[in-house]
C-alpha cells in the first residue's frame, strides 16, 4: 500500500488522534497526540511499516508546535522501501506517553535515551533508567532551557582520592 | 545409587565487571556479567562513559562547522559520517551537488568501508588469538589512511565534505595510487580468508555463537552487515540509493545463520564489493566542480580562492559571519545512509536560522549493541569478546 493510502486509512479510523499530516522534502510527517501513539503505531506496523529505524525527541520551546515536546518515530517498510515520520506531541506538565517497547525491542534503549536527555516518561517501559548520564544526575541536558555549558555539575562529580599524590605534596 | 561425579556441581553465582577499561572492548564500555561457573547467565551493559553531548553542540554550530564533530563519532570511518551529515543538510536546504562530488563521495565512503571492515575483522581475530590476520588488516588500513591523508590532509579527522560539495578536489594522479592500494586489498582479503575460513579454532570460536534470528534482527532494529548476516536483504545503497549508488554495479552480501562467523563472512564479501565500486567510481569519474556556486550563500568557496582573491574572501565572510550565511527553510529531514556498521542517519530540524534547531544522529553502534545482553546469555565468558567484536561497537558513536 502506498503511504498516502495508509495515512488516509488511519485518519479515517482514528480521527481524534491525528493532529495534522504534512509533507517536507519528499517525506510524509504524521502528527499525532501523544497518548494515542501506541494505537497508531500498532496500526502502522500491521500495515507494513515493520522497522523502527529511529526514535528521538524534539523540544519545541522556541520552535513552536502543537505541544512543548514531540517524540519522533522514523518508520521503514522493508517491503516497499518507504519511510514515514510520526511525531507524537506531549504537553510540558508531566510529559509522558505509552512505550512502544512491546512492538519493537529497539525502543528499549532509545526510549531510555529520550528519558535521560529530555525527561519524558514512557509508560509501560520495563527498565526506564538513565542511560548516558550518571544515575544521580539532575536535569535533562537536551531541553532548550538547559544551558550548553551545564549547571556546574562537572565540578560536583565524585573524584577518587589518590593518597600517593597527597603524600608527595608538601604542606 | 548415584555416583558423586553424576551429581550437578553447585557453584555460587559470581558477578564479573567487564570494562570500562578492558583490552577486548576497544572503547569504554562496561558490562556487568553474572556468571555461573564460566557460563554467563545475565549481562547488563552500561554505557555513557564517552557521552560528550554532540547533539547539544550541534544546536550551537552551523551546518559546515558541525561536520568536524561528525568525524569524532565513528572514528573508524569518519568520511561516511561526513557524507551522511552533508546529505542530510543538503536535503533540508534543497541543494543538488555535482556529479563529480557524488562520485568522489562514493569512492571515499567505500574506501572507509574497506578500512573499517578490515580493522573490525582484524580486531575480532586478535581478540580470539589470531594475530596474523590482524596485522595483515592493520597494515592495509594504514595504506588506506594514507590515501585519506593525500585527499583530505588528515588521517582521522577528515572533515572532507561541506554542505554543497567537498572541501577540495582529489589531486592529479590519485587514481593510480588508489588502484595500487586496491590491488593490495584484493590480495590481503584472500590472504585473511585463507588464514581464517577453514581454520578449526576460528570456526569453533565463531560458529553458532551469538545467533540473531531474522525476527529478532528486525525487532531490535539491527541494520548493516549484522542484519544481512541474519538473512535480511536490505542495503540502503541498493534499496534507497543516495549519491548515485544506482550507477554502480555491485552485489549485496547475505548470509543466513546470523552467527559471528556469518557476520565475518558478510564483512569480507562487502570488502570485495567495495573494491568493485571504487574501481567503477574511478573509471567513470566525471569532470566538473566539487562545490556548488558559493555565490548562492550556501557553500564555502575553495581555500585557494579565499586566500588569493578578494571575491573568495568576501564570499567566505558572507557564509561564515554570524548574521549572514545560509538560511534553510523551516522543516526537518532524515537521511539514512549505509555506513560500515549499519544505518547511519542524520535527522536535522531547522527553524530557519543558520544553526540547526536539533541534530540527531541515528547511531548504528548503539542500536546494534542493544541486543548484546540477549546474545551473550547462556554462552561462555570467552565468547563475550567474539560477540562484541562482531557487533563492532564504536564508543564515540555509541555515546556521542
Amino acid at each position: 500500500m502506498p503511504t498516502a493510502t495508509i495515512l488516509s486509512k488511519i485518519e479515517e479510523s482514528f480521527p481524534e488522534a491525528i493532529l495534522d499530516i504534512t509533507e517536507f522534502a519528499g517525506g510524509h510527517i504524521f502528527h499525532v497526540k501523544g497518548r494515542d501513539i501506541l494505537m497508531v503505531l500498532t496500526e502502522l506496523k500491521a500495515d507494513g511499516f515493520n522497522f523502527l529505524a529511529d526514535l528521538t525527541a524534539i523540544d519545541n520551546l522556541t520552535l513552536g508546535g502543537f505541544e512543548r515536546f514531540a517524540v519522533s518515530y522514523h518508520l521503514l517498510s522493508h517491503k516497499t522501501a518507504e519511510r514515514l515520520t510520526v511525531k507524537a506531541y506531549i504537553p510540558e506538565e508531566k510529559p509522558s506517553l505509552p512505550s512502544v517497547e512491546s512492538l519493537w525491542k529497539t525502543a528499549d534503549w532509545q526510549e531510555r535515551e529520550v528519558f535521560d536527555l529530555y525527561g519524558i516518561k514512557f509508560e509501560g517501559h520495563p527498565n526506564l533508567i538513565r542511560i548516558m548520564n550518571p544515575d544521580d544526575f539532575e536535569g535533562y541536558p537536551l531541553r532548550k532551557d538547559y544551558p550548553r555549558l551545564g549547571r556546574k555539575e562537572r565540578g560536583d562529580f565524585p573524584v577518587i582520592d589518590r593518597p600517593i599524590q597527597k603524600k608527595k605534596r608538601p604542606e | 545409587m548415584t555416583r558423586v561425579s553424576e551429581l550437578p556441581l553447585e557453584t555460587d553465582k559470581m558477578v564479573l565487571n567487564f570494562g570500562p577499561q578492558h583490552p577486548a572492548t576497544h572503547g569504554t564500555l562496561r558490562i556487568i556479567m553474572e556468571l555461573e561457573g564460566e557460563t554467563v547467565t545475565k549481562a547488563t551493559p552500561e554505557i555513557g562513559y564517552l557521552h560528550s553531548g554532540f547533539e547539544k553542540l550541534g544546536e550551537d554550530l552551523d551546518f559546515n562547522q558541525y561536520i568536524t564533530i561528525t568525524d569524532r563519532m565513528n572514528y573508524l570511518s569518519p568520511l561516511c559520517n561526513n557524507v551522511a551529515y552533508a546529505l542530510a543538510a543538503e536535503k533540508l536546504i534543497g541543494i543538488e551537488v555535482s556529479q563529480r562530488t557524488e562520485y568522489i563521495r562514493v569512492l571515499m565512503c567505500e574506501l572507509s568501508r574497506i578500512a573499517d571492515h578490515l580493522l573490525n575483522v582484524g580486531m575480532l581475530a586478535v581478540d580470539l588469538g589470531a594475530m596474523t590476520a590482524f596485522l595483515y588488516g592493520f597494515k592495509l588500513r594504514e595504506d588506506i589512511y594514507d590515501l585519506f591523508e593525500i585527499a583530505t590532509g588528515t588521517r582521522l579527522t577528515t572533515s572532507y565534505t561541506l554542505v554543497g560539495g567537498l572541501m577540495r578536489d582529489i589531486p592529479d594522479g590519485y587514481e593510480r595510487t588508489v588502484l595500487k592500494v586496491l590491488d593490495e586489498v584484493d590480495k590481503v582479503t584472500n590472504d585473511i580468508e585463507t588464514l581464517l575460513n577453514k581454520n578449526r579454532i576460528w570456526q569453533n570460536r565463531t560458529k553458532n555463537i551469538g545467533i540473531i534470528s531474522k525476527d529478532d534482527a528486525i525487532s531490535y532494529g539491527i541494520s548493516g552487515p549484522m542484519a544481512r548476516a541474519s538473512g535480511i536483504e536490505w542495503d540502503i545503497r541498493v534499496n534507497e540509493p543516495y549519491s548515485r549508488y544506482n550507477d554502480f554495479d555491485f552485489d549485496v552480501a547475505i548470509a543466513l545463520n546470523g552467527d559471528v562467523f556469518d557476520r565475518y563472512l558478510v564483512r569480507m564479501e562487502e570488502v570485495r564489493q567495495s573494491i568493485k565500486i571504487c574501481r567503477q567510481s574511478l573509471e567513470k569519474m566525471p569532470a566538473g566542480d566539487v562545490i556548488v556556486d558559493p555565490g548562492l550563500g550556501y557553500s564555502l568557496p575553495p581555500k585557494d580562492e579565499v586566500y588569493n582573491s578578494i571575491e573568495g574572501l568576501i564570499y567566505h565572510f558572507e557564509v561564515t559571519m554570524p548574521n549572514r550565511g545560509m538560511a534553510p527553510p523551516v522543516g526537518e529531514a532524515y537521511v539514512p545512509t549505509e555506513s560500515p556498521n549499519g544505518e547511519l542517519g542524520f535527522y536535522i530540524v531547522s527553524d530557519g536560522n543558520r544553526t540547526p534547531y536539533r541534530v540527531r544522529t541515528r547511531p548504528p553502534s548503539l542500536i546494534n549493541y542493544s541486543i548484546f545482553s540477549k546474545l551473550i546469555e547462556g554462552h561462555m565468558l570467552s565468547d563475550a569478546p567474539a560477540i562484541i567484536g562482531s557487533i563492532n561497537v564504536i564508543a564515540g558513536e555509541l555515546d556521542r
